[in-house]
């Protein structure tokens, strides 16, 4: 599978991206957001964590308007996958690709740590790997994880089983305890924990390699 | 711009004492401009000059053959072999935390992190040592929380796993918190850059953010006791900007990869002023600065304001002029001001022009060979009172007043502030002993920590100064990693008092033979001196960061205590009470002297816990709190119940040095008994593992009940 990762200057988490899509199988371009095209034959894009452009205003603002943001749309609109992972939610729901916005930790602290999540939909790339209902541990690290959309979103989220994943114990405030939302196709996931911190042995916690493996197996079958 | 007249209140405003300014006018045979007093105010300062302390400075071991760069570049650089160097220092940044606490706290990561790659190596840990005043006192809470943000909010968006620290509260630092800041990074140890300049008219280039009027005088406030003007000195903190910090390191590292950085140095404390001069003093050479050329973000700024100010996230650099086109291209890409602002020059100059009118010209190697340096007269600190009687007192009681403090709560508040996990490579995140990261894309690791008991040190220097970095080594060795090197940030109080000095000259003769006897020789280091306010001064806090290695055959003694293992002690017990943590927090008293420390025992005792390491499931050293706190902390992590024979109260609170406990199955634990008794290192079985309670002598309580009480220490403080 052909993925890339899309670097901002303020990214810090791409390299972690590319080191489990890797372990994965995947080969992994990096794209620079000032790039106006992805690489020929994309199958999936990769928006990472970190503080794209300092995020000192709304995160992820000034990323949704980069160049790189382009070709990405046209990629997601022709039915490619899109995964956003932590400050990579943020730039698809500030690009309009997914519903909503993430507001301030309703604490108002940034919050590091691992937490549980229930697997609300099997039914996309991202989440076929585990059973449905099934309880998985993954680390967050974030201050704006907030999950905020109107009851007519999230009631139309719930009802096309567009929520992705839950948080079992609420961290952050996010409303009914959203902690990633699939795109309409469920082809474009957004999620704010950290799958790639859970990728391998030495991580303590492989729950996120899962992912990253079935969700290459389940593209090279497509 | 005509600039002010010298006068002698001028004078004293800089900081700079009569004789010194006798030796100012010496040098120049003339009255210095006001530019140029600026500048010897801040290279001559305490916190650039190191004025008080080089001579006992010197003192301290440096070497070893681990050791690649030792002190007096950005940061150290030591040897973790395949060619590879483990880069790191510590930094105070405790005068501007307690000022404005977000900002300095973050400009003081800011600040470490730029000494690390400045070098050529990109940051991969983090730590921070935090000491506030006590819980109740009206400005510790904002100041814990303004901190703890500042640390996260740089450190979190630079993208730099913080892994480990410390944090204290005592009524000392009521009026001066210390903030040291650690970072460290990897490199190629043939690719270290450093600060010498080279060559005779070579492009001084200026990269980073603009210049503005922020900071200017930093040094010289931090260099100053603090009174009720305090409010008026906030303009002098800088603000910091880890996104521009993040795109300066990606392109610093990025235009290192090109070969055209012939010498650099980033702009810290002194800003331009101290960068330039470092550059030529190492190299040999003189500099002529344009300032015209220098980018600033305010208006109007003079060449006072340009010299002084310490804006944060710049660097200045000596470029090869043959790749000035490839090196341009590189910041552009980043979107960062590349300016030549000036060029090296063949003689002992430091000359400062502004639109074509000379502001500043002055002997380069005056302004730091030359720095004033002093033998300030110092008092050894008397022998400590002996203890007086110590009550006992029922041992769960006394555990949980320990774990429900503020001083011995578990630091999951804070930790949960700081991102522990970005770059992929945490093994061990922070709460329960040494942090531990892997080296990317190899199987080496490598663990971190920092420690220092501030009330050992007051009570008896010497002895304090070596528990300090006993306990580093120990921290280290109980994951299974090889003591290499040490950073030490020593931040005391006035040093024109015989007093203080006194604790300064113990503490260094303390670490000193530490570091020997245990071959973690210091590589860098920093020191805050006027910590005080009105007159008061805090503990002597040197605070020590350590690094070790685990090799790519080795495993880390990462474990849990499991059912059934049994709890066995390391080292000799003898119940040492005095200044120890149940002291001060049960009975509020701070008497008696501070535990000796017998270097050949923690050096056999370490060394059996890291050649053991296979039989060995959980281990943990044994610091303040002693066997009560240290098996309830193995207890809490490994979510399990711990028995302990023992409930009298010096075995279960003293605070004997070079010790250890060990989790171990029956079998594993006989095979270290053996070992042992051939290494001659004393080892007890003192209780086991299991079930759901504590229990210590015949006093018990619920582990569920002491992890509440434990984990919320901390929140029901200051959240």
């Amino acid at each position: 599978m052909k993925a890339v990762v899309t670097v901002f200057p303020g990214s810090n988490c791409d390299r972690d991206m590319k080191v489990a899509l890797e372990r994965a199988g995947c080969s992994v371009t990096m794209v620079w957001h000032k790039d106006t095209a992805l690489p020929e034959g994309t199958d999936l894009v990769a928006v990472p964590g970190g503080f794209s452009f300092g995020d000192y205003l709304r995160c992820g603002a000034i990323a949704a308007n980069a160049p790189i943001l382009a070709p990405l749309r046209a990629h997601a609109e022709r039915g490619g996958y899109v995964l956003g992972v932590c400050n990579g939610f943020q730039v698809l729901t500030e690009a309009g690709l997914l519903p909503g916005a993430l507001l301030r930790n309703a604490g108002l602290k940034y919050i590091c740590r691992t937490v549980g999540l229930s697997i609300s939909t099997t039914n996309s790339v991202f989440t076929s790997a585990y059973e449905q209902d099934a309880r998985i541990a993954l680390p967050i690290a974030h201050h704006d994880g907030n999950y905020f959309a109107d009851e007519a979103t999230l009631d139309r989220l719930e009802g096309e089983g567009r929520v992705a994943m839950r948080y079992t114990d609420n961290p952050n405030g996010s409303a009914r305890d959203i902690a990633g939302i699939l795109s309409e196709n469920a082809r474009v996931l957004g999620m704010m924990p950290h799958p790639e911190r859970a990728a391998e042995s030495a991580h303590g916690n492989e729950d996120g390699a899962r992912l990253f493996a079935h969700l290459t197996e389940a593209v090279l079958r497509a | 711009m005509t600039e002010p007249a010298i006068t002698e209140d001028l004078i004293e405003a800089h900081g700079i004492k009569p004789d010194e300014y006798a030796e100012i006018l010496n040098i120049l045979g003339r009255e210095p401009s006001f530019t140029e007093l600026g500048i010897f105010s801040a290279m001559w300062n305490e916190h650039c000059s190191y004025k008080s302390s080089k001579k006992w400075l010197r003192t301290l071991p440096t070497d070893g053959p681990q050791v690649i760069c030792g002190p007096g570049e950005n940061a150290g650089v030591v040897d973790i072999g395949d060619g590879q160097a483990v880069v790191f220092k510590m930094e105070s940044h405790n005068h501007p935390s307690y000022i404005e606490p977000y900002q300095g706290a973050a400009t003081g990561v800011g600040g470490i992190l730029r000494d690390v790659f400045t070098m050529g190596a990109r940051p991969v840990a983090a730590m921070n040592a935090l000491s506030f005043g006590r819980p109740d006192h009206p400005r510790t809470r904002a100041l814990v929380h303004g901190v703890v943000e500042g640390v996260g909010g740089y450190g979190n968006a630079f993208g730099v796993p913080t892994v480990g620290g410390e944090l204290r509260f005592h009524t000392a630092y009521d009026g001066n918190c210390l903030v040291n800041a650690f970072a460290a990074g990897l490199a190629d140890a043939d690719k270290i850059f450093y600060s010498a300049a080279s060559g005779v008219g070579r492009p001084v280039v200026y990269l980073g953010a603009k210049t503005g009027r922020d900071g200017v005088g930093g040094a010289t406030m931090a260099s100053a006791e603090f009174d009720e003007t305090i409010e008026e000195k906030r303009p002098t903190v800088q603000v910091g900007d880890p996104f521009t910090e993040k795109r300066l390191m990606e392109a610093c590292l990025e235009l290192m990869q090109t070969g055209a950085v012939i010498s650099i140095q980033d702009m810290g404390a002194a800003g331009l002023t101290c960068s330039a001069v470092e550059m030529g003093d190492k190299g040999g050479l003189g500099v002529r600065l344009d300032l015209e050329k220098v980018p600033t973000r305010e208006e109007n700024m003079t060449a006072y304001e340009m010299m002084l100010s310490e804006s944060q996230e710049r660097m200045l650099m000596v470029l090869d002029p043959a790749k000035e086109a490839e090196a341009k291209a590189v910041f552009d890409k980043w979107d960062l001001d590349f300016a030549i602002v000036g060029e090296t020059i063949a003689e002992d100059r430091f000359l400062i022009m502004h639109h074509g009118e000379v502001k500043a010209d002055m002997p380069l190697t005056k302004l730091s060979g030359s720095a004033p340096e002093y033998d300030r007269p110092w008092e050894p600190t008397p022998p400590a009172e002996p203890l007086g009687d110590v009550p006992e007192i029922d041992p769960v009681d006394g555990l949980k007043a320990l774990l429900s403090s503020v001083n011995y709560g578990a630091r999951t508040w804070v930790y949960e502030q700081y991102d522990s996990q970005v770059m992929a490579d945490t093994v061990a995140t922070p709460g329960f002993g040494a942090g531990v990261i892997r080296v990317h894309g190899t199987d080496k690791m490598l663990a971190f920590t920092s420690d220092v008991t501030p009330r050992y040190v007051r009570a008896n220097p010497v002895e304090g100064g070596k528990q300090a970095v006993a306990e580093a080594y120990r921290n280290l060795s109980a994951v299974g990693a090889l003591p290499l090197a040490t950073t030490d940030n020593l931040n005391f109080g006035n040093p024109e008092k015989p007093a203080i000095m006194g604790q300064f000259v113990g503490a260094i003769q303390g670490i000193g033979a530490a570091c020997s006897a245990l071959d973690m020789p210091i590589v860098s280091g920093n020191v805050s001196l006027y910590n005080e306010t009105d007159g008061t001064g805090i503990l002597p806090t040197p605070t020590i960061g350590a690094v070790g290695l685990i090799a790519a055959d080795e495993t880390p003694i990462l474990g849990r205590a499991r059912e059934g293992d049994l709890l066995l002690l390391v080292g000799e017990t003898t119940g040492h009470l005095g200044q120890s943590a149940l002291l001060a927090e049960v009975f509020n008293r701070e008497d008696g002297d501070a535990p000796a420390v017998d270097l050949e025992a923690e050096r056999r005792n370490g060394t059996f816990i890291r050649e053991n390491r296979d039989w060995i499931a959980a281990c943990s050293d044994l610091a303040d709190g002693g066997l009560a706190l240290a098996a309830f902390e193995m207890a809490h992590a490994s979510g399990i119940g711990v028995q302990i024979d023992a409930g009298d109260t010096p075995t279960l609170f003293g605070e004997d040095q070079a010790r250890y406990i060990i989790a171990a199955g029956f079998d594993a634990a006989e095979a270290l008994m053996i070992a042992a008794g051939q290494a001659g290192v004393r080892l007890q079985t003192i209780g086991r593992f299991g079930g759901t309670a504590v229990q210590l002598g015949h006093s018990q309580a619920s582990l569920g009940e002491l992890r509440l009480a434990y984990e919320g220490a901390l929140a029901e403080a200051f959240a």
